[in-house]
C-alpha cells in the first residue's frame, strides 16, 4: 500500500488487492467481467472439464459483438435469421449455452440493448467509478474513462477470473498525461488521442497505467473521454483512467445497472475520494497543449503513424531510428503512398463509422452533421455507419440521424463489430482505402491488403462527401 | 487437473529442432471453440511427409514425444499445448523450449522434460524397440537398458503437477482470503 499521497490508480489497486506475495505479485478482486463470444469458449470448457462454477455470475456479464454479422437479425415474420459462416455461428453457439449453463446474464443478439461490449459496458451501467473491470479484449481499456481500472486479458486469464474472481498480477507504472487548453474547431477527442499516441509512440506507454488529466479532459464529454481512454492500449499501455467526476456522476446516473437509491448517495461520497490526491507522484508526465492538435489522420501501418490533415505522408529517411525508417518503408509500401503525398489527396473507396472507439451517439451527431443535404461521392463505393449498442440506433433514429445517413448513401446496420476487424462479413477489399473511426490501423485489420486511415467521425464523414481525406473545417464553415 | 506422478510407455523418436508452434498445430486450426480435438490438426504438415513417426504403427498411442532444440518456438498460443495434450501426449523430452511454450505446458499438465543432447541421443534409439520411463517425484527418465538420466524442474512446478493444481486450482485454494475480501468488500463498497 502506497502511503501519503495517491493516484487514482493507485487508490484503486490498494482496494482490490486480495493478498500480496513476496515478489510483489498481488492477487487482485475483479469487480466486473465482460465476456464475448471469441475468447470464451475455451475458458467455459475447462471450467466445465474441471466441474469448476462460475465464482461470481452477478458481477459477470455477457454480449455477443465481434463476429456477429451487421446485417438484418429478424427476418419479416421477426424470426432470427441464421449467420452463414459456419464458425462465426458455432461461437455465438457456444456463447448462449454457456451464458445460461453457468448462470451469467446474457444479452442477445436482437436485444436492444446489444452491443460492442465496450459500448454496452457504461450504457448499461455496468462499468462504474473505482472498480476493476476485465473482458478478453484489449480496448477494455475504454472504461477508464468513468474511473474504473480497466484492461484486457487473454483466454486463460478469463478462465481464472470466471473460476475466482481475481487475477494475479503486478502493479504497473504511473504516467499522466496532462491535457491543458480548448480544442480547435473542427478538433474532436479521436483527433486528440491520435495526437497523443503519435507523441508517445505506440509503445510508449508500454509497462504504464496513463491516467488523462488537465483542462481540456474535464470539460469533455464522458463520451469523448471514452474515445481518449479506449486507445490507450494503442500507445501501449495496460489500461487509460479519467477521474471520475460530476459529469461521470450525471452520465450513470438512472442506468439500469447503476446504483439506486441510498446505495447511490453512498456511492457518490466514496468514488468523491477517488481522485489523485494533490502532490501524488507519477513515474512520468507528459504535457500536451490542446490548441496544438489539428484534425488527425494516421498515414501508415501503426496508430503512431499520424499526421494533421494538411500535413504530408513523410520520408521515411527522416525518421531517426533505422528500425523505424524499415516499418516507415515497409508501411508505405504497403499503403501505396509516396513521401511527400498530401494526405489531402489521397482517395478513398470506404468509410467505416463504428468500432468501440467512435459508434456513441455524439460520434454519430458529429458525422450527420457533417452529412446532412450532401451525398457521398462518387467514387466512394462502400459507406457502412454501425452503431455501438441497439439504444445508440435507436436514440439516433429517434433524432432522425439514420435518414440523414441513408440519404447520403450509406448503410445504416446493427450494432457490432462490423469492419473494425476482419473477423465478420464487413470488410475492406484488398488494395482499397478505407477512412475508419476504428483504433487499429494494422496490416490486414479490416481484411487481408486493405488500407486502414484512421480518423473521427467528422472527417470520415467529410471523406465520404469529397472521396478523398478532406479538412472537415472547410465543410463545417 | 490430473496429478502427474509418472509417465511410462513408447515415445514417439521425432528429434527434429525449432518445431514452432505453428507445425504443431496450424493456424487453421484455431477458429475453434474447444481444446479438444485440436490432434487431428497437430503437425498436420509432418504427417504429409511419407514414412513420418506420428503414422507409424509403432508408435500408436505414444505417451512421450522425443523432439530437438527450442521445442515450441513461435507464435504464443496456448493450442499447441492442447493440441499435444488431444494427440494423447502426456510428456515432451527435448534438450530445450520456448519459455512460453514451457508455460502453456505447464498450465495444462504437460510435462516438458529438459535432458542433454547425449541423452536425448540415446533415447531416440532406445524409443525405436522400447518403452521409456519418467518419474517425476524423482526427477529421472529410465529405460530397462539401466539408463538413468536426471532432470530439472522448477520446484512449484512439480509440487504443482505432482498435486495436479493448476493455477485456478492454486488461487481456489485461497478461498479464505477471497472470501474474507468479498465480505468487507459487500460491507465497504455495497453497489457493487
Ligand atoms: S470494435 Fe474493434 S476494437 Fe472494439 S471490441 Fe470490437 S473488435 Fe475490439
Amino acid at each position: 500500500m502506497t502511503s501519503g499521497p495517491r493516484t487514482l490508480y493507485e487508490k484503486i489497486w490498494d482496494a482490490h488487492v486480495v493478498e500480496r506475495r513476496e515478489d510483489g505479485t498481488c492477487l487482485v478482486y475483479i469487480d466486473r467481467h465482460l465476456v464475448h463470444e471469441v475468447t470464451s469458449p475455451q475458458a467455459f470448457e475447462a471450467l466445465r472439464m474441471s466441474g469448476r462454477k462460475v465464482r461470481r455470475p452477478d458481477l459477470t456479464l455477457a454480449v455477443p459483438d465481434h463476429n456477429l454479422p451487421t446485417t438484418a437479425r429478424l427476418d419479416a415474420q421477426g424470426r432470427r435469421l441464421p449467420i452463414a459462416d459456419p464458425e462465426s455461428a458455432q461461437q455465438l453457439a457456444a456463447l448462449e449455452r454457456n451464458a445460461p449453463a453457468f448462470g451469467i446474464r446474457y444479452i442477445g443478439p436482437t436485444d436492444a440493448e446489444q452491443g460492442i461490449v465496450h459500448v454496452v459496458g457504461p450504457e448499461q451501467g455496468f462499468t462504474l467509478p473505482g472498480a476493476t473491470l476485465v473482458c478478453g479484449d484489449s480496448h477494455t481499456a475504454a472504461h477508464g474513462a468513468l474511473g474504473a481500472l480497466a484492461f484486457g486479458i487473454g483466454t486463460s486469464e478469463v478462465e481464472h477470473v470466471l473460476a475466482t474472481q481475481t487475477l494475479l498480477l503486478k502493479q504497473s507504472k504511473s504516467m499522466n498525461i496532462r491535457v491543458e487548453g480548448e480544442l480547435g474547431f473542427g478538433v474532436t477527442p479521436k483527433d486528440l488521442i491520435l495526437h497523443i499516441i503519435g507523441r508517445i509512440g505506440a509503445a510508449g506507454g508500454t509497462g504504464y497505467v496513463i491516467e488523462y488529466s488537465g483542462s481540456t479532459i474535464r470539460d469533455m464529454s464522458v463520451e469523448g473521454r471514452l474515445t481518449v481512454s479506449n486507445m490507450s492500449i494503442e500507445a501501449g499501455a495496460r489500461a487509460g483512467l479519467i477521474a471520475p467526476d460530476d459529469k461521470t456522476f450525471d452520465y450513470l446516473k438512472g442506468r439500469p445497472m447503476a446504483p439506486k437509491g441510498a446505495d447511490w448517495d453512498k456511492a457518490v461520497a466514496y468514488w468523491r475520494t477517488l481522485p489523485s490526491d494533490p502532490g501524488a507522484s507519477f513515474d512520468a508526465i507528459v504535457e500536451i497543449d490542446a490548441a496544438s492538435v489539428a484534425p488527425t489522420v494516421t498515414w501508415g501501418t501503426s496508430p503512431e503513424d499520424v499526421v494533421p490533415i494538411l500535413g504530408a505522408v513523410p520520408d521515411p529517411d527522416s525518421f531517426a531510428e533505422q528500425a523505424k525508417r524499415d516499418a516507415a518503408r515497409k508501411s508505405l509500401d504497403y499503403m501505396g503512398l509516396t513521401p511527400g503525398q498530401k494526405l489531402r489527396e489521397v482517395g478513398v473507396e470506404n468509410i467505416f463509422i463504428g468500432s468501440c472507439t467512435n459508434s456513441r451517439i455524439e460520434d454519430l451527431r458529429a458525422a450527420a452533421a457533417v452529412l446532412k443535404g450532401r451525398k457521398r461521392a462518387a467514387n466512394v463505393k462502400q459507406a457502412l455507419v454501425v452503431p455501438g449498442s441497439g439504444l445508440v440506433k435507436r436514440q439516433a433514429e429517434a433524432e432522425g440521424l439514420d435518414r440523414i445517413f441513408i440519404e447520403a448513401g450509406f448503410e445504416w446496420r446493427e450494432p457490432g463489430c462490423s469492419a473494425c476487424l476482419g473477423m465478420n462479413p464487413d470488410k475492406v477489399p484488398a488494395g482499397e482505402r478505407c477512412a475508419s473511426t476504428s483504433n487499429r490501423n494494422f496490416v490486414g485489420r479490416q481484411g487481408p491488403g486493405a488500407r486502414t486511415h484512421l480518423v473521427s467521425p467528422a472527417m470520415a464523414a467529410a471523406a465520404a462527401v469529397t472521396g478523398k481525406l478532406t479538412d472537415v473545417r472547410e465543410l463545417m464553415r | 487437473m490430473t496429478p502427474v506422478r509418472a509417465v511410462e510407455g513408447k515415445a514417439i523418436p521425432f528429434g527434429r529442432a525449432n518445431v514452432d508452434t505453428d507445425i504443431i498445430i496450424p493456424a487453421k486450426w484455431l477458429k475453434t471453440i474447444s481444446r479438444e480435438g485440436l490432434g487431428r490438426g497437430a503437425f498436420e504438415t509432418v504427417r504429409a511427409e511419407p514414412g513420418n513417426v506420428f503414422d507409424d504403427p509403432a508408435y500408436v498411442g505414444a505417451p512421450i514425444l522425443i523432439a530437438g532444440e527450442n521445442f515450441g518456438c513461435g507464435s504464443s498460443r496456448e493450442h499447441a499445448a492442447w493440441a499435444l495434450a488431444d494427440l494423447g501426449i502426456k510428456a515432451v523430452i527435448a534438450p530445450s523450449y520456448s519459455d512460453i511454450f514451457s508455460g502453456n505446458a505447464f498450465k495444462n499438465g504437460l510435462l516438458a522434460i529438459e535432458l542433454p543432447r547425449a541423452a536425448i541421443d540415446r533415447l531416440m534409439e532406445v524409443a525405436k524397440t522400447d518403452p521409456i520411463s519418467i518419474d517425476l517425484e524423482h526427477q529421472t527418465v529410465t529405460t530397462r537398458f539401466q539408463d538413468r538420466f536426471t532432470f530439472e524442474i522448477d520446484p512449484f512446478r512439480k509440487h504443482c503437477l505432482l498435486n495436479g493444481l493448476d493455477e485456478v486450482g492454486l488461487t481456489l485454494a485461497m478461498e479464505k482470503q477471497i472470501a474474507g475480501f468479498e465480505q468487507k468488500r459487500e460491507l465497504e463498497t455495497p453497489w457493487l
